[in-house]
Protein backbone atom coordinates (compact mmCIF):
# COMPACT_ATOMS: atom_id res chain seq x y z
CA UNK A 1 0.00 0.00 0.00
CA UNK A 2 1.41 3.49 -1.28
CA UNK A 3 2.04 6.24 1.78
CA UNK A 4 -1.04 8.53 1.00
CA UNK A 5 -3.12 5.40 0.55
CA UNK A 6 -2.52 4.14 4.16
CA UNK A 7 -2.40 8.12 5.08
CA UNK A 8 -5.89 8.37 3.77
CA UNK A 9 -7.41 4.77 5.17
CA UNK A 10 -6.13 6.02 8.76
CA UNK A 11 -7.63 8.76 8.36
CA UNK A 12 -11.16 7.29 7.41
CA UNK A 13 -10.71 4.93 10.33
CA UNK A 14 -10.58 7.85 12.47
CA UNK A 15 -13.92 9.62 11.42
CA UNK A 16 -16.09 6.68 13.40
CA UNK A 17 -14.26 7.22 16.59
CA UNK A 18 -14.63 10.73 16.45
CA UNK A 19 -18.46 10.09 16.17
CA UNK A 20 -18.18 8.16 18.90
CA UNK A 21 -16.32 10.57 20.83
CA UNK A 22 -19.03 13.24 19.95
CA UNK A 23 -22.03 10.49 21.30
CA UNK A 24 -20.08 9.96 24.37
CA UNK A 25 -19.14 13.46 25.89
CA UNK A 26 -22.65 14.43 24.67
CA UNK A 27 -24.48 11.50 26.79
CA UNK A 28 -22.33 12.36 29.83
CA UNK A 29 -23.33 16.41 29.75
CA UNK A 30 -26.86 14.80 29.55
CA UNK A 31 -27.14 12.09 31.73
CA UNK A 32 -25.35 14.81 34.83
CA UNK A 33 -28.61 15.05 37.22
CA UNK A 34 -30.58 18.11 37.79
CA UNK A 35 -31.49 20.34 34.70
CA UNK A 36 -29.01 22.95 33.75
CA UNK A 37 -31.22 25.96 32.76
CA UNK A 38 -31.95 25.54 37.03
CA UNK A 39 -28.54 25.36 37.81
CA UNK A 40 -27.17 28.44 35.84
CA UNK A 41 -30.03 30.43 36.67
CA UNK A 42 -30.38 29.13 40.49
CA UNK A 43 -33.06 27.96 42.34
CA UNK A 44 -34.94 31.22 42.75
CA UNK A 45 -35.40 31.66 38.93
CA UNK A 46 -38.96 32.02 37.85
CA UNK A 47 -40.36 29.03 35.59
CA UNK A 48 -40.82 31.54 32.86
CA UNK A 49 -37.07 32.79 33.15
CA UNK A 50 -36.23 29.06 32.86
CA UNK A 51 -38.47 28.16 30.08
CA UNK A 52 -36.92 30.89 28.06
CA UNK A 53 -33.58 29.46 28.87
CA UNK A 54 -34.45 26.03 28.18
CA UNK A 55 -35.57 27.55 24.55
CA UNK A 56 -32.62 29.69 23.81
CA UNK A 57 -30.44 26.62 24.55
CA UNK A 58 -33.16 24.19 22.88
CA UNK A 59 -32.62 21.75 25.83
CA UNK A 60 -36.80 21.22 25.56
CA UNK A 61 -35.78 19.40 21.98
CA UNK A 62 -35.64 15.45 22.15
CA UNK A 63 -32.69 14.51 23.02
CA UNK A 64 -31.45 13.18 19.00
CA UNK A 65 -32.21 16.33 17.71
CA UNK A 66 -30.00 18.45 20.04
CA UNK A 67 -27.23 15.69 19.30
CA UNK A 68 -27.48 16.59 15.29
CA UNK A 69 -28.08 20.18 15.88
CA UNK A 70 -24.14 20.30 17.93
CA UNK A 71 -23.02 18.11 15.11
CA UNK A 72 -24.57 20.18 12.42
CA UNK A 73 -22.93 23.45 14.07
CA UNK A 74 -19.20 21.48 14.85
CA UNK A 75 -18.73 20.50 10.81
CA UNK A 76 -19.82 24.07 10.08
CA UNK A 77 -17.00 24.87 12.78
CA UNK A 78 -19.50 26.53 15.02
CA UNK A 79 -19.96 25.24 18.79
CA UNK A 80 -22.72 27.51 19.99
CA UNK A 81 -22.48 30.24 22.86
CA UNK A 82 -21.61 29.34 26.89
CA UNK A 83 -24.13 29.65 29.57
CA UNK A 84 -23.12 32.07 31.47
CA UNK A 85 -21.61 34.81 28.98
CA UNK A 86 -23.19 34.11 25.92
CA UNK A 87 -20.04 34.00 24.72
CA UNK A 88 -19.19 32.09 20.98
CA UNK A 89 -17.62 28.68 22.39
CA UNK A 90 -15.26 28.78 19.00
CA UNK A 91 -13.75 32.17 20.26
CA UNK A 92 -13.32 30.74 23.53
CA UNK A 93 -11.14 27.75 21.95
CA UNK A 94 -9.22 29.39 19.74
CA UNK A 95 -8.22 31.98 22.01
CA UNK A 96 -6.79 29.09 24.14
CA UNK A 97 -5.70 26.48 22.15
CA UNK A 98 -2.14 28.38 20.70
CA UNK A 99 -1.55 28.60 24.87
CA UNK A 100 -1.71 24.80 25.08
CA UNK A 101 -0.05 23.63 21.58
CA UNK A 102 2.82 25.93 22.50
CA UNK A 103 3.43 24.36 26.20
CA UNK A 104 2.89 20.75 24.66
CA UNK A 105 5.14 21.21 21.93
CA UNK A 106 8.54 23.13 24.13
CA UNK A 107 7.51 20.47 27.12
CA UNK A 108 7.81 17.56 24.54
CA UNK A 109 11.51 19.16 23.00
CA UNK A 110 12.70 19.16 26.63
CA UNK A 111 11.25 15.73 27.45
CA UNK A 112 12.83 14.68 23.75
CA UNK A 113 16.48 16.51 24.21
CA UNK A 114 16.69 15.18 28.17
CA UNK A 115 15.31 11.32 27.55
CA UNK A 116 16.34 10.34 24.70
CA UNK A 117 20.49 10.76 24.49
CA UNK A 118 20.25 9.65 28.95
CA UNK A 119 18.65 6.53 27.35
CA UNK A 120 20.40 6.06 24.13
CA UNK A 121 24.01 6.46 26.63
CA UNK A 122 22.55 3.75 29.11
CA UNK A 123 20.74 1.26 26.35
CA UNK A 124 24.83 1.37 24.92
CA UNK A 125 26.66 1.08 28.11
CA UNK A 126 24.53 -1.88 29.93
CA UNK A 127 25.11 -2.48 33.50
CA UNK A 128 27.48 0.24 33.74
CA UNK A 129 27.40 2.98 36.88
CA UNK A 130 25.78 5.25 34.18
CA UNK A 131 22.77 2.33 33.36
CA UNK A 132 22.20 2.04 36.92
CA UNK A 133 22.28 5.83 37.47
CA UNK A 134 19.54 6.26 34.72
CA UNK A 135 17.18 3.49 35.63
CA UNK A 136 17.23 4.31 39.16
CA UNK A 137 16.56 8.14 38.16
CA UNK A 138 13.65 6.95 35.52
CA UNK A 139 11.94 5.18 37.92
CA UNK A 140 11.59 8.22 39.99
CA UNK A 141 11.08 10.48 37.81
CA UNK A 142 7.94 8.29 36.91
CA UNK A 143 6.88 8.23 40.24
CA UNK A 144 6.83 11.95 40.66
CA UNK A 145 3.12 13.90 40.25
CA UNK A 146 3.38 16.82 37.99
CA UNK A 147 1.44 18.75 40.30
CA UNK A 148 3.72 18.25 43.41
CA UNK A 149 6.99 18.94 41.11
CA UNK A 150 5.07 22.01 39.77
CA UNK A 151 4.28 23.05 43.27
CA UNK A 152 8.09 22.58 43.86
CA UNK A 153 9.13 24.97 41.24
CA UNK A 154 7.20 27.34 42.26
CA UNK A 155 8.58 27.07 46.02
CA UNK A 156 11.90 27.13 44.64
CA UNK A 157 12.52 29.44 41.51
CA UNK A 158 9.64 31.97 42.37
CA UNK A 159 9.18 32.32 45.37
CA UNK A 160 12.45 31.76 47.51
CA UNK A 161 14.65 32.82 44.18
CA UNK A 162 12.52 34.84 42.58
CA UNK A 163 13.51 34.11 39.30
CA UNK A 164 10.83 33.31 37.20
CA UNK A 165 6.99 33.84 37.44
CA UNK A 166 4.96 31.69 39.19
CA UNK A 167 1.67 32.41 37.00
CA UNK A 168 0.59 33.97 34.37
CA UNK A 169 1.09 34.19 30.67
CA UNK A 170 1.90 36.66 27.56
CA UNK A 171 1.46 35.31 23.87
CA UNK A 172 4.48 34.41 21.81
CA UNK A 173 3.55 37.65 19.51
CA UNK A 174 3.79 39.67 21.86
CA UNK A 175 7.12 39.45 23.65
CA UNK A 176 9.24 36.28 23.17
CA UNK A 177 11.77 36.76 25.82
CA UNK A 178 8.52 37.29 28.26
CA UNK A 179 6.89 34.47 26.65
CA UNK A 180 9.85 32.22 27.34
CA UNK A 181 10.02 33.10 31.00
CA UNK A 182 6.42 32.83 31.29
CA UNK A 183 6.68 28.82 30.05
CA UNK A 184 9.92 27.68 30.81
CA UNK A 185 8.81 26.44 34.69
CA UNK A 186 5.06 24.88 33.01
CA UNK A 187 6.79 23.31 30.03
CA UNK A 188 10.04 22.47 32.69
CA UNK A 189 7.05 20.84 34.94
CA UNK A 190 5.57 19.06 31.86
CA UNK A 191 8.33 17.94 30.37
CA UNK A 192 10.59 15.86 33.57
CA UNK A 193 8.01 13.00 34.42
CA UNK A 194 7.76 12.46 30.42
CA UNK A 195 11.65 12.57 29.82
CA UNK A 196 12.15 9.73 32.56
CA UNK A 197 9.77 7.65 30.63
CA UNK A 198 11.07 8.70 27.32
CA UNK A 199 14.38 6.90 28.68
CA UNK A 200 12.92 4.44 30.24
CA UNK A 201 11.80 3.37 27.11
CA UNK A 202 14.83 4.44 24.35
CA UNK A 203 17.09 2.22 27.17
CA UNK A 204 14.80 -0.61 26.31
CA UNK A 205 14.45 0.03 22.92
CA UNK A 206 18.27 0.22 22.30
CA UNK A 207 19.44 -2.65 24.18
CA UNK A 208 16.45 -4.53 21.84
CA UNK A 209 19.10 -3.58 18.43
CA UNK A 210 22.71 -3.99 20.36
CA UNK A 211 22.34 -7.87 20.03
CA UNK A 212 21.48 -7.73 16.70
CA UNK A 213 23.59 -9.50 13.85
CA UNK A 214 24.09 -6.81 11.96
CA UNK A 215 25.19 -4.52 15.32
CA UNK A 216 28.05 -7.64 15.74
CA UNK A 217 28.55 -7.57 12.12
CA UNK A 218 29.26 -3.70 12.09
CA UNK A 219 31.74 -4.22 15.19
CA UNK A 220 33.42 -7.54 13.34
CA UNK A 221 34.62 -4.94 10.51
CA UNK A 222 35.76 -2.60 12.82
CA UNK A 223 33.52 0.13 13.12
CA UNK A 224 33.86 2.47 15.91
CA UNK A 225 31.17 2.01 18.72
CA UNK A 226 30.30 5.96 18.32
CA UNK A 227 30.22 5.57 14.12
CA UNK A 228 27.45 1.83 15.50
CA UNK A 229 25.54 3.68 17.26
CA UNK A 230 25.01 6.80 15.60
CA UNK A 231 24.72 4.64 12.23
CA UNK A 232 23.31 1.68 13.11
CA UNK A 233 21.75 1.08 16.36
CA UNK A 234 19.96 5.00 16.65
CA UNK A 235 17.84 4.07 13.20
CA UNK A 236 16.76 1.21 14.06
CA UNK A 237 15.37 2.11 17.38
CA UNK A 238 14.20 4.73 16.42
CA UNK A 239 10.41 3.25 15.59
CA UNK A 240 9.64 3.10 18.96
CA UNK A 241 11.63 5.92 20.07
CA UNK A 242 9.24 8.28 17.85
CA UNK A 243 6.14 6.26 19.16
CA UNK A 244 6.95 6.84 22.22
CA UNK A 245 7.49 10.52 22.01
CA UNK A 246 4.19 10.57 20.30
CA UNK A 247 2.55 8.57 23.23
CA UNK A 248 4.13 11.33 25.23
CA UNK A 249 2.86 14.08 23.46
CA UNK A 250 -0.74 12.80 24.21
CA UNK A 251 0.04 12.31 27.38
CA UNK A 252 1.10 15.92 27.81
CA UNK A 253 -2.03 16.97 26.47
CA UNK A 254 -3.96 14.98 29.85
CA UNK A 255 -1.05 16.83 31.88
CA UNK A 256 -1.51 20.24 30.35
CA UNK A 257 -5.12 20.43 32.02
CA UNK A 258 -2.88 20.02 35.58
CA UNK A 259 -0.15 22.34 34.60
CA UNK A 260 -2.49 25.34 33.44
CA UNK A 261 -4.12 25.21 36.56
CA UNK A 262 -0.95 25.26 38.80
CA UNK A 263 0.51 27.86 36.66
CA UNK A 264 -3.37 30.26 35.41
CA UNK A 265 -1.83 29.80 31.87
CA UNK A 266 -4.96 30.35 30.09
CA UNK A 267 -5.43 27.17 28.07
CA UNK A 268 -7.66 24.70 26.72
CA UNK A 269 -7.33 22.40 29.91
CA UNK A 270 -7.98 25.04 32.33
CA UNK A 271 -10.99 26.07 30.28
CA UNK A 272 -12.56 23.00 30.76
CA UNK A 273 -11.77 22.26 34.19
CA UNK A 274 -12.68 25.67 34.83
CA UNK A 275 -15.94 25.03 33.00
CA UNK A 276 -16.84 21.37 34.84
CA UNK A 277 -15.99 23.41 38.38
CA UNK A 278 -19.61 26.20 37.19
CA UNK A 279 -21.26 23.52 35.35
CA UNK A 280 -21.16 24.96 32.06
CA UNK A 281 -22.32 21.85 30.21
CA UNK A 282 -21.39 23.43 26.88
CA UNK A 283 -17.69 24.51 27.03
CA UNK A 284 -17.05 21.59 29.44
CA UNK A 285 -18.94 19.42 25.99
CA UNK A 286 -16.54 21.06 23.46
CA UNK A 287 -13.58 21.45 25.34
CA UNK A 288 -13.81 17.32 26.02
CA UNK A 289 -13.83 16.74 22.27
CA UNK A 290 -11.46 19.25 21.13
CA UNK A 291 -9.01 18.06 23.62
CA UNK A 292 -9.91 14.55 22.55
CA UNK A 293 -9.54 15.11 18.85
CA UNK A 294 -5.75 16.34 19.41
CA UNK A 295 -5.21 13.42 21.50
CA UNK A 296 -6.07 11.22 18.34
CA UNK A 297 -4.74 13.71 16.02
CA UNK A 298 -1.17 13.01 17.64
CA UNK A 299 -1.66 9.57 17.77
CA UNK A 300 -3.07 9.46 14.63
CA UNK A 301 0.59 11.14 13.25
CA UNK A 302 2.48 8.91 15.47
CA UNK A 303 0.85 5.89 13.38
CA UNK A 304 1.73 7.18 9.99
CA UNK A 305 5.81 8.32 11.24
CA UNK A 306 5.71 4.71 12.13
CA UNK A 307 4.68 3.61 8.06
CA UNK A 308 6.77 6.10 7.35
CA UNK A 309 9.91 5.39 9.32
CA UNK A 310 9.13 1.42 8.69
CA UNK A 311 8.14 0.88 5.05
CA UNK A 312 7.27 -2.96 5.79
CA UNK A 313 4.42 -1.92 7.92
CA UNK A 314 2.15 -0.14 4.82
CA UNK A 315 2.05 -3.16 3.55
CA UNK A 316 -0.20 -4.93 6.40
CA UNK B 1 22.17 -13.94 33.72
CA UNK B 2 21.59 -15.31 36.58
CA UNK B 3 22.51 -12.08 38.53
CA UNK B 4 20.35 -9.95 36.65
CA UNK B 5 17.40 -12.37 37.39
CA UNK B 6 18.48 -11.85 41.28
CA UNK B 7 18.96 -8.25 40.75
CA UNK B 8 15.45 -7.58 39.08
CA UNK B 9 13.56 -9.95 41.61
CA UNK B 10 15.39 -7.77 44.10
CA UNK B 11 13.57 -5.15 43.12
CA UNK B 12 9.92 -6.62 42.67
CA UNK B 13 10.74 -7.42 46.53
CA UNK B 14 12.02 -3.88 47.89
CA UNK B 15 8.65 -2.16 45.67
CA UNK B 16 6.03 -5.48 47.24
CA UNK B 17 7.84 -4.73 50.77
CA UNK B 18 7.55 -1.01 50.41
CA UNK B 19 3.81 -1.16 49.47
CA UNK B 20 3.19 -3.56 52.44
CA UNK B 21 4.78 -1.61 54.54
CA UNK B 22 2.79 1.69 52.98
CA UNK B 23 -0.50 -0.56 53.68
CA UNK B 24 0.39 -1.73 56.97
CA UNK B 25 0.32 1.74 58.22
CA UNK B 26 -2.79 2.58 56.03
CA UNK B 27 -4.78 -0.15 58.27
CA UNK B 28 -3.31 0.42 60.98
CA UNK B 29 -3.94 4.20 61.15
CA UNK B 30 -6.84 4.62 63.65
CA UNK B 31 -4.75 2.45 65.72
CA UNK B 32 -1.52 4.82 66.07
CA UNK B 33 -1.23 8.03 68.33
CA UNK B 34 -2.24 11.19 66.82
CA UNK B 35 -5.30 12.79 65.30
CA UNK B 36 -6.12 13.63 61.88
CA UNK B 37 -8.31 16.46 62.50
CA UNK B 38 -7.43 17.44 65.87
CA UNK B 39 -7.25 21.85 65.50
CA UNK B 40 -4.57 22.92 67.77
CA UNK B 41 -4.26 26.74 66.88
CA UNK B 42 -1.70 27.64 68.75
CA UNK B 43 0.36 25.32 67.03
CA UNK B 44 -0.48 26.80 63.49
CA UNK B 45 1.75 26.35 61.32
CA UNK B 46 4.24 24.90 63.55
CA UNK B 47 7.72 23.17 61.72
CA UNK B 48 8.66 19.78 61.91
CA UNK B 49 9.75 18.86 65.72
CA UNK B 50 10.55 15.46 67.79
CA UNK B 51 6.79 15.08 68.43
CA UNK B 52 5.41 16.24 64.97
CA UNK B 53 8.66 15.19 62.17
CA UNK B 54 5.66 16.39 59.83
CA UNK B 55 5.36 19.76 60.96
CA UNK B 56 1.17 21.09 61.05
CA UNK B 57 -0.75 22.32 58.76
CA UNK B 58 -2.39 26.18 58.86
CA UNK B 59 -5.48 24.63 61.23
CA UNK B 60 -2.59 23.28 63.48
CA UNK B 61 -3.59 19.40 62.40
CA UNK B 62 -0.49 17.35 62.92
CA UNK B 63 0.66 17.07 58.78
CA UNK B 64 1.94 13.16 59.58
CA UNK B 65 -1.45 11.82 60.95
CA UNK B 66 -2.63 13.47 57.83
CA UNK B 67 -0.13 11.87 56.22
CA UNK B 68 -0.73 8.64 57.03
CA UNK B 69 -4.77 8.59 57.26
CA UNK B 70 -4.55 9.90 53.47
CA UNK B 71 -2.69 6.76 52.84
CA UNK B 72 -6.04 4.79 53.73
CA UNK B 73 -7.54 7.17 50.98
CA UNK B 74 -4.88 6.93 48.09
CA UNK B 75 -4.36 2.76 48.27
CA UNK B 76 -8.12 2.07 48.96
CA UNK B 77 -8.95 4.26 45.60
CA UNK B 78 -6.08 2.71 43.40
CA UNK B 79 -7.16 -0.78 44.92
CA UNK B 80 -10.93 -0.60 44.28
CA UNK B 81 -10.36 1.00 40.81
CA UNK B 82 -8.36 -1.32 39.60
CA UNK B 83 -10.25 -4.23 40.98
CA UNK B 84 -13.74 -2.99 39.27
CA UNK B 85 -11.39 -2.36 36.12
CA UNK B 86 -10.01 -6.12 36.73
CA UNK B 87 -13.99 -7.41 37.55
CA UNK B 88 -15.09 -6.26 34.19
CA UNK B 89 -11.91 -6.51 32.02
CA UNK B 90 -10.83 -9.73 32.73
CA UNK B 91 -14.32 -11.45 31.06
CA UNK B 92 -14.62 -8.91 28.50
CA UNK B 93 -11.26 -9.39 27.15
CA UNK B 94 -11.39 -13.33 27.68
CA UNK B 95 -14.78 -13.18 25.45
CA UNK B 96 -13.15 -10.79 23.28
CA UNK B 97 -10.49 -12.59 22.19
CA UNK B 98 -12.14 -16.14 22.05
CA UNK B 99 -14.82 -15.34 20.43
CA UNK B 100 -13.38 -12.76 17.82
CA UNK B 101 -15.71 -11.25 15.03
CA UNK B 102 -18.84 -9.74 15.59
CA UNK B 103 -18.37 -10.08 19.53
CA UNK B 104 -15.14 -8.58 19.49
CA UNK B 105 -16.11 -5.68 17.66
CA UNK B 106 -19.25 -4.80 19.93
CA UNK B 107 -16.69 -5.27 22.94
CA UNK B 108 -14.00 -3.13 21.96
CA UNK B 109 -15.23 -0.69 19.32
CA UNK B 110 -16.87 1.55 22.33
CA UNK B 111 -13.74 0.72 24.66
CA UNK B 112 -11.80 2.16 21.96
CA UNK B 113 -13.93 5.56 22.04
CA UNK B 114 -12.88 5.38 25.82
CA UNK B 115 -9.20 5.06 24.90
CA UNK B 116 -9.68 8.46 22.52
CA UNK B 117 -9.14 10.59 25.32
CA UNK B 118 -6.31 11.19 27.88
CA UNK B 119 -6.44 9.31 31.05
CA UNK B 120 -7.01 12.69 33.68
CA UNK B 121 -9.14 14.45 30.69
CA UNK B 122 -11.42 11.44 30.64
CA UNK B 123 -11.38 11.25 34.74
CA UNK B 124 -12.21 14.81 34.93
CA UNK B 125 -15.13 14.60 32.62
CA UNK B 126 -16.68 11.58 34.79
CA UNK B 127 -16.36 13.58 37.93
CA UNK B 128 -18.45 16.36 36.36
CA UNK B 129 -21.36 13.51 36.29
CA UNK B 130 -20.45 12.01 39.35
CA UNK B 131 -19.56 14.63 41.74
CA UNK B 132 -17.18 14.25 44.07
CA UNK B 133 -16.45 11.71 46.88
CA UNK B 134 -13.86 8.40 47.15
CA UNK B 135 -16.57 5.91 46.06
CA UNK B 136 -16.88 7.97 42.67
CA UNK B 137 -13.48 8.04 42.25
CA UNK B 138 -12.52 5.11 42.10
CA UNK B 139 -15.81 4.12 40.07
CA UNK B 140 -14.43 6.88 37.29
CA UNK B 141 -10.98 5.47 37.63
CA UNK B 142 -11.94 1.90 37.15
CA UNK B 143 -13.65 3.05 34.15
CA UNK B 144 -10.95 4.66 32.85
CA UNK B 145 -8.81 2.14 33.09
CA UNK B 146 -11.25 -0.80 31.99
CA UNK B 147 -10.23 -0.85 28.08
CA UNK B 148 -6.70 -1.02 29.30
CA UNK B 149 -7.00 -4.27 31.24
CA UNK B 150 -9.22 -5.33 28.36
CA UNK B 151 -6.51 -4.92 25.74
CA UNK B 152 -4.30 -6.73 27.76
CA UNK B 153 -6.19 -9.41 28.76
CA UNK B 154 -7.65 -9.84 24.67
CA UNK B 155 -3.86 -9.66 23.47
CA UNK B 156 -2.83 -12.09 25.68
CA UNK B 157 -5.67 -14.54 24.56
CA UNK B 158 -5.32 -13.87 21.38
CA UNK B 159 -1.34 -15.35 21.60
CA UNK B 160 -2.38 -18.10 23.51
CA UNK B 161 -5.20 -19.27 21.36
CA UNK B 162 -2.60 -19.79 18.70
CA UNK B 163 -0.24 -22.37 20.70
CA UNK B 164 -0.22 -25.95 19.48
CA UNK B 165 -1.20 -26.86 23.19
CA UNK B 166 -4.35 -25.36 23.12
CA UNK B 167 -5.10 -26.31 19.70
CA UNK B 168 -4.42 -29.92 21.16
CA UNK B 169 -6.50 -29.46 24.02
CA UNK B 170 -9.27 -28.55 21.29
CA UNK B 171 -8.90 -31.39 19.36
CA UNK B 172 -9.54 -34.28 21.94
CA UNK B 173 -12.82 -31.85 22.82
CA UNK B 174 -12.62 -30.22 25.37
CA UNK B 175 -15.26 -27.43 25.86
CA UNK B 176 -14.92 -24.16 25.20
CA UNK B 177 -15.45 -23.17 28.95
CA UNK B 178 -12.48 -25.60 30.15
CA UNK B 179 -10.34 -24.21 27.21
CA UNK B 180 -10.51 -20.94 28.51
CA UNK B 181 -10.69 -21.56 32.13
CA UNK B 182 -7.85 -24.00 32.08
CA UNK B 183 -5.92 -23.84 29.48
CA UNK B 184 -6.08 -19.98 28.37
CA UNK B 185 -6.62 -17.80 31.64
CA UNK B 186 -3.34 -18.79 33.17
CA UNK B 187 -1.57 -17.29 30.26
CA UNK B 188 -3.18 -14.22 31.07
CA UNK B 189 -2.26 -13.79 34.79
CA UNK B 190 1.47 -12.53 34.10
CA UNK B 191 0.75 -9.77 32.05
CA UNK B 192 -2.60 -8.79 34.14
CA UNK B 193 -0.69 -8.68 37.19
CA UNK B 194 2.31 -6.31 35.27
CA UNK B 195 -0.35 -4.19 33.99
CA UNK B 196 -2.55 -3.81 37.54
CA UNK B 197 0.73 -3.26 39.34
CA UNK B 198 1.08 0.00 36.95
CA UNK B 199 -2.23 1.02 37.07
CA UNK B 200 -2.24 0.84 40.95
CA UNK B 201 0.87 3.66 40.20
CA UNK B 202 -0.73 5.96 37.98
CA UNK B 203 -3.96 5.30 40.15
CA UNK B 204 -2.43 7.17 43.12
CA UNK B 205 -0.64 9.70 40.62
CA UNK B 206 -4.36 10.40 38.78
CA UNK B 207 -6.28 10.23 42.70
CA UNK B 208 -3.92 13.08 43.82
CA UNK B 209 -4.04 14.81 41.16
CA UNK B 210 -8.25 14.94 41.22
CA UNK B 211 -8.54 15.76 44.68
CA UNK B 212 -5.64 18.45 43.76
CA UNK B 213 -7.60 20.30 40.96
CA UNK B 214 -11.08 19.95 43.30
CA UNK B 215 -12.81 17.07 41.26
CA UNK B 216 -12.02 14.14 43.31
CA UNK B 217 -12.27 13.18 47.28
CA UNK B 218 -14.36 16.00 49.23
CA UNK B 219 -12.60 18.36 51.93
CA UNK B 220 -13.19 16.32 55.20
CA UNK B 221 -11.75 13.39 53.74
CA UNK B 222 -7.75 13.43 54.28
CA UNK B 223 -6.45 12.81 51.14
CA UNK B 224 -2.94 13.44 49.60
CA UNK B 225 -3.83 15.78 46.81
CA UNK B 226 -6.04 17.85 48.94
CA UNK B 227 -3.05 18.25 51.39
CA UNK B 228 -1.40 20.07 48.40
CA UNK B 229 -3.82 21.89 47.04
CA UNK B 230 -4.76 23.69 50.98
CA UNK B 231 -0.96 24.25 51.67
CA UNK B 232 -0.34 25.92 48.60
CA UNK B 233 -1.20 29.50 50.15
CA UNK B 234 1.28 28.86 53.61
CA UNK B 235 4.39 26.98 51.55
CA UNK B 236 6.66 29.94 51.62
CA UNK B 237 5.77 29.99 55.38
CA UNK B 238 5.88 26.39 56.30
CA UNK B 239 7.17 24.42 53.42
CA UNK B 240 6.78 21.23 55.07
CA UNK B 241 2.88 21.05 54.23
CA UNK B 242 3.52 20.59 50.70
CA UNK B 243 6.55 18.60 50.75
CA UNK B 244 5.39 15.51 53.18
CA UNK B 245 2.55 15.20 50.97
CA UNK B 246 4.34 15.33 47.71
CA UNK B 247 7.00 12.97 49.13
CA UNK B 248 4.29 10.48 50.35
CA UNK B 249 2.56 10.22 46.94
CA UNK B 250 6.14 9.44 45.15
CA UNK B 251 6.86 6.97 48.08
CA UNK B 252 3.53 4.60 47.26
CA UNK B 253 3.73 5.32 43.36
CA UNK B 254 7.45 4.48 43.13
CA UNK B 255 6.91 1.05 45.10
CA UNK B 256 3.95 0.13 42.67
CA UNK B 257 6.59 1.01 39.93
CA UNK B 258 9.46 -1.27 41.07
CA UNK B 259 6.94 -3.83 41.99
CA UNK B 260 5.79 -3.41 38.01
CA UNK B 261 9.36 -3.16 36.64
CA UNK B 262 11.05 -6.28 38.53
CA UNK B 263 7.53 -8.19 37.94
CA UNK B 264 7.97 -7.43 34.26
CA UNK B 265 11.59 -8.34 33.77
CA UNK B 266 11.47 -11.53 36.18
CA UNK B 267 8.58 -13.09 34.64
CA UNK B 268 9.44 -12.15 30.78
CA UNK B 269 10.66 -15.51 29.23
CA UNK B 270 12.31 -14.12 26.53
CA UNK B 271 14.84 -11.92 29.34
CA UNK B 272 16.71 -15.25 29.70
CA UNK B 273 17.77 -15.11 25.77
CA UNK B 274 19.21 -11.61 25.97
Amino acid sequence: MSGPVYAARRLLLAVPLLLGMSVLVFGLMRIIPGDPAVTVLGYKATPDAVRALRAAFHLDEPLLQQYLRWLGGLVRGDFGVDFRQNEPIGRMILDRLPVTVELTLVAAVCAALLGVPVGLLAGARRRGAADRASLALGLLGISIPDFWLGIMLILTFSLAAGLLPSSGFVPLGEDALLNLQYLALPALTLSLSRAAALARLTRAAVMDVVHRPFVQFARAKGLGEKAILVRHVLPNAAIPIVTVIGLQVGYMLGGAIVVETIFALPGLGRMTLDAVLERNYPVVQSGLLVVGAMFMLVNLVTDMLYGLLDPRLRRR
Amino acid sequence: MRSRRRGRSATAVAGLCLIAALAGIALAAPLLPGSPTTIAATRALGGPSFAEPFGMDDLGRSVLSRVVHAYRVSLGVALASVGFALALGLPLGLLAGYAEGLIDQCIMRPLDVLMAFPAILLAIALMSVFGTGVVLVSLALGIVYLPVLTRVVRAAVLATKAEVYVEGARAVGAPAGRLVLRHILPNCVTPVFVQASVLMAIAILVEAALSFLGVGVRPPTPSLGLMLSDGRGFMLQAPWVVIFPGLAIVTAVLGFNMLADGLRDWLDPQDGAR
